[in-house]
């Protein structure tokens, strides 16, 4: 049975965590992620799940107690965002390398400084290049759908990453919205038993991890992930549509709407892409035809899924809330090399906006795509930005 | 453990395998080797980074006969509490069965300055684990630079004896005090020269009911500058010095223990320092006259921490 809720981001993640009953979570607090371990603690509190919930003294230990909690054989959660995301850097390619499939939300939030508690990417994109599965979602029930569905891809035994579940901080995390909940039971039966390789407590069995690898073993090791990355684009869209069958909410690899006989398409990320759509059903009632897609799974980067849709298109819009300051928005060099494949290059554009909580807004959002239409718009625009 | 006998010790199993890489004179896997006697539980092992985690895990090898982790630097006892916490879930839901104790050996730098906030963490949450520092008085694995365990006028390659500066300008931390300001249930200082000492204080370090800490002497061929094969007699020395007294705080109860004990009781005369410093590279300059103050300093402070733990032993709890 599933029924409609009323519930903010961070307690719909919360609420998915309820119903997997992982066997350890360890955190710590920062906004805008803390509703969720608050939340979570109420849940072990009231004996609402098995959990051992442990309350460490910072994000570097919250990462590090969890990859050892993982590699030793327990289903492992954990959530961030920001500063705390920062703190964790130097763990997250070790959790990777160590081949650790825990679960991480991540409450995204500007990276300090200057010390911005708003939302944008930063801290998400910052972290792409650490070796992890890293899912978006786009409202308050992508990020409680996605938190049951990345369990299924980071364990699978081909796999076997740890996974990032993002939500916008305070336009998700704090925003209430209706959302249909899947029955306890059914989310039970979906993610199903954690089944560890090689767990560092079968002590009949001894293993040793994080071995030091010369450079006869780095450089192969990090292949395998190559590979393993490889596979969980194949396994993202298998267990999309099971999630599917089940939900009827269908993802996929780069969710779009109105793509098809766009000449426009804007590539967005989070719960810009809700505004993104409201943008082209105006645009599309003043006759520019225009669709926006959003990577639905930003790491592995869905390169040949986003080719397809970019394919034949006049222009081509990404919409970065981050930046690389002295180059472009971390999204826009892969979209365009996602597109070098394609017969003729779309005219490629770069759109910064929303950094640390600036407005993003479906004006601005049109205005920049009917400069682009008209072809007025410059390579790089900074949204909004008031110099 | 009914017996301490080496006889009746050597039929544990053997977690620790020879021939890793540690340097010849290294005292790490002896501790190591007496730590892991304390218990004939199955143990997992998490190790910080350090001379003692790469020189027993280069891929694709490993020295390790038991569960092994190790993560990052300053993180070791957090990777600890991380097996921990798996196995009190796990064993709550039946899936292991058997008791398995958790010890994350870790090196000075790792333990007193990188390490020292998840270190604190772990052992205020309770966790029932075992955290050892091998003590060597330095950052040896990156080639001998000071940490807050290196000893007043102690020469390193960031704390040199040069013409106008005797070395380490500061005396070492007290480690061991501030674990036991966190009140867990066993602190101890051990030595490798007495391996009766040691293996006893790890029974009762693995058989607390919460979080244990061990601080180990380290003696450093390599970094203390001495013979490779006088590294039990510098660790002996640390001890006959003061400089390293053995005790534990059971509870918060102070107790001396071993040759410790013995000096206390008067039975044993206490070395002059100066032995000590003679005995090693690190310190030779301390033999020169103009700076002989800062060899009576060392002395002067061993003596005052010496003395704040006899009166500490007086504690009536």
């Amino acid at each position: 049975m599933t029924h409609d809720i009323a519930i903010n981001g961070d307690n719909a993640v919360a609420l998915a965590w309820r119903q997997i009953d992982p066997d350890v979570c360890a955190a710590y607090p920062i906004t805008p992620q803390t509703i969720i371990v608050e939340k979570f603690a109420e849940y072990v509190a009231n004996g609402e799940v098995t959990t051992e919930f442990v309350c460490v003294e910072s994000e570097h230990s919250a990462l590090t107690l969890c990859t050892s909690s993982c590699s030793a054989g327990a289903r492992t959660f954990t959530a961030t965002a920001s500063q705390g995301l920062a703190y964790m850097w130097e763990m997250m390619p070790i959790t990777a390398s160590m081949r650790v499939p825990l679960i991480m939300a991540v409450a995204n939030r500007a990276i300090s400084g200057p010390i911005n508690i708003n939302n944008d990417h930063g801290d998400a994109m910052s972290a792409r290049d650490c070796g992890w599965i890293q899912l978006f979602s786009e409202n308050v029930q992508g990020a409680y759908d996605n938190s049951i569905i990345a369990p299924r891809i980071a364990e699978h035994h081909d796999v076997q990453l740890p996974c990032m579940v993002n939500l916008d901080g305070f336009i998700l995390t704090h925003a209430i919205e209706r959302m249909t909940m899947v029955d306890t039971a059914d989310v039970k039966h979906f993610v199903g038993e954690f089944e560890p390789l090689y767990p560092l407590l079968d002590v009949k069995h001894p293993v040793s991890h994080g071995n030091m690898d010369g450079p006869d073993f780095y450089y192969p090791h990090k292949y395998q992930s190559v590979l393993a990355m490889d596979r969980a684009l194949e396994v993202a869209e298998e267990v999309f549509k099971e999630f599917a069958d089940m939900t009827g909410r269908e993802y996929h690899l780069v969710d779009e709407y109105m793509c098809d006989d766009a000449e426009y398409v804007a590539v967005i990320l989070g719960s810009s892409f809700g505004t993104m759509k409201e943008t082209v059903d105006q645009l599309r009632a003043e006759g520019i035809k225009v669709g926006c897609a959003m990577p639905h799974v930003y790491r592995p980067w869905p390169e040949a899924a986003l080719a397809k849709i970019l394919k034949g298109k006049k222009g081509v819009v990404v919409f970065d809330k981050h930046l690389s300051i002295g180059a472009y928005g971390p999204m826009f060099p892969e979209v365009v090399t996602a597109a070098a494949e394609l017969e003729s290059l779309p005219r490629m554009y770069n759109v910064i906006y929303g950094l640390g909580g600036a407005d993003a807004t479906v004006s601005g959002f049109k205005k920049i795509m009917e400069e682009v239409a008209e072809g007025k718009a410059a390579k790089i625009t900074y949204l909004g930005v008031k110099a | 453990m009914t017996s301490l006998s080496l006889k009746e010790l050597n039929k544990l199993p053997v977690r620790l395998a020879s021939g890793h890489r540690l340097c010849a004179g290294c005292a790490e896997s002896i501790i190591a080797k007496q730590i892991l006697m304390g218990t004939e539980d199955p143990v997992a092992v998490s190790l910080s980074t350090g001379c003692f985690e790469v020189s027993t895990t280069v891929f694709p090898y490993t020295s390790w006969n038991t569960p092994y982790i190790h993560t990052a630097f300053g993180n070791g006892a957090a990777t600890c509490a991380g097996l921990e916490t798996a196995y009190t879930a796990l064993k709550k839901k039946g899936k292991i069965k058997g008791d398995i104790k958790f010890v994350n050996f870790a090196g000075d730098g790792a333990t007193y300055d990188i390490g020292l906030q998840a270190l604190s963490g772990a052992m205020e949450r309770g966790h029932k684990m075992m955290y050892v520092c091998l003590n060597n008085e330095a950052y040896m694995n990156t080639g001998i630079q000071r940490s807050s365990a290196t000893t007043l006028g102690a020469s390193t390659t960031t704390s040199w004896a040069g013409s106008v500066q005797s070395g380490k300008k500061e005396f070492s931390k007290d480690m061991t005090e501030v674990i036991v300001a966190h009140n867990i249930p066993y602190v101890a200082q051990v030595s490798p020269h007495n391996w009766r000492d040691t293996v006893t204080k790890a029974s009762k370090g693995f058989a607390a009911d919460g979080p244990s800490f061990i601080n180990a002497i380290s003696p450093c061929p390599r970094g203390w500058r001495f013979p490779t094969d006088e590294t039990i007699n510098m660790a002996r020395l640390a001890v006959e010095t003061c400089v390293w007294p053995l005790y534990e705080v059971v509870n918060g109860k102070y107790i001396l223990t071993a040759e410790s004990a013995r000096i206390a009781d008067g039975k044993v005369e206490k070395k002059p320092v100066m032995e000590w410093l003679s005995a090693q590279g690190r310190f030779k300059h301390l033999l020169q006259d103009r700076w002989e103050p800062v060899a009576e300093a060392y002395q002067d402070e061993v003596d005052r921490r010496w003395n704040k733990l006899l009166k500490l032993t007086e504690l009536d709890l």
